[in-house]
């Protein structure tokens, strides 16, 4: 078979293309772009603040199945004034939306605990959505010695 | 194990006005679909996807659930009672099943 010019070209195009779909494969990972997405997903584009939001997650985590972490917001809880939604993001992990936790005036306090998994060492993000229309944002890096996503 | 297990604890009492610590816990795998089986076959996704707790019938908290959580979700978050009441704690599964318990709490 005679390799033209042309088929050549054809060919490699459709190797880089099956290399760069392999490459996606490989690194199935949401990073900071698309978590960037998500979170003005959440905040309906409005530019998020720093304070008010406080993100407790280890420095260093050995079991990536259960890191625990907890997030509360300073707000007086009124039913004027409190916070409607805490979401929380992990960059390194396939899917960055791990949990949003929606707050009532009842709930008291804008605070909250629970266990996340996480694939590999990466940066935690906690937003705060208030009623008043508010946006907060909290970053944490934690290290992770065993990743928890199985595969 | 086929049927999550629910496990709760609130304060047997409070005084009016007073914020309370709820904690929560229910066994479940919370399979996140990430994961393959020896053959290399995904296993699906079955997840706990929103918890709720209301308080006498009002919502005091919500949250909805992503793959990320890990296995036998655990939630702590705060309440403010101001009168006695039941708190209802209710899970729901992807599948659509239900998962529910209840606590009641004396106000003085």
């Amino acid at each position: 078979m005679k390799l033209t010019r042309r088929d050549a070209l054809t060919y490699s195009a459709g190797a880089i293309a099956m290399a760069l779909v392999g490459l996606r494969g490989v690194s199935a990972h949401a990073g900071t772009e698309e978590t960037g997405t998500a979170v003005s997903g959440f905040t309906g584009g409005v530019e998020p603040q720093s304070g008010m939001i406080t993100l407790k997650a280890p420095e260093i985590a050995e079991n990536g199945n259960t890191v625990p972490v907890s997030i509360s917001v300073d707000s007086p809880m009124t039913a004027d004034d409190y916070v409607e939604s805490v979401a929380i993001f992990a960059e390194g992990n396939p899917n960055p939306e791990v949990v949003v936790f929606n707050f009532t005036p009842l709930s008291g306090e804008a605070a909250a605990t629970t266990r996340m998994r996480l694939a590999k060492t990466q940066n935690v993000v906690a937003v705060a959505k208030t009623s008043t229309g508010k946006v907060f944002m909290d970053k944490r890096e934690v290290k992770v010695t065993i990743g928890g996503c199985g595969g | 194990m086929a049927t999550a297990k629910p496990r709760v604890k609130v304060p047997k009492s409070a005084s009016a006005g007073d914020v309370i610590t709820i904690k929560t816990l229910i066994s479940h795998k919370m399979e996140s679909g990430q994961r393959k089986d020896k053959k290399g076959n995904v296993i699906p996704r079955k997840i706990i996807n929103r918890f709720e707790c209301t308080f006498n019938g009002a919502t005091v908290f919500s949250c909805d659930i992503d793959p990320a959580i890990s296995a036998n979700p655990y939630f702590e978050f705060t309440a403010k009672v101001m009168e006695p009441g039941t708190f209802r704690f209710v899970w729901t599964d992807d599948d659509g099943a239900v998962y529910e318990t209840e606590k009641t709490i004396a106000v003085s």
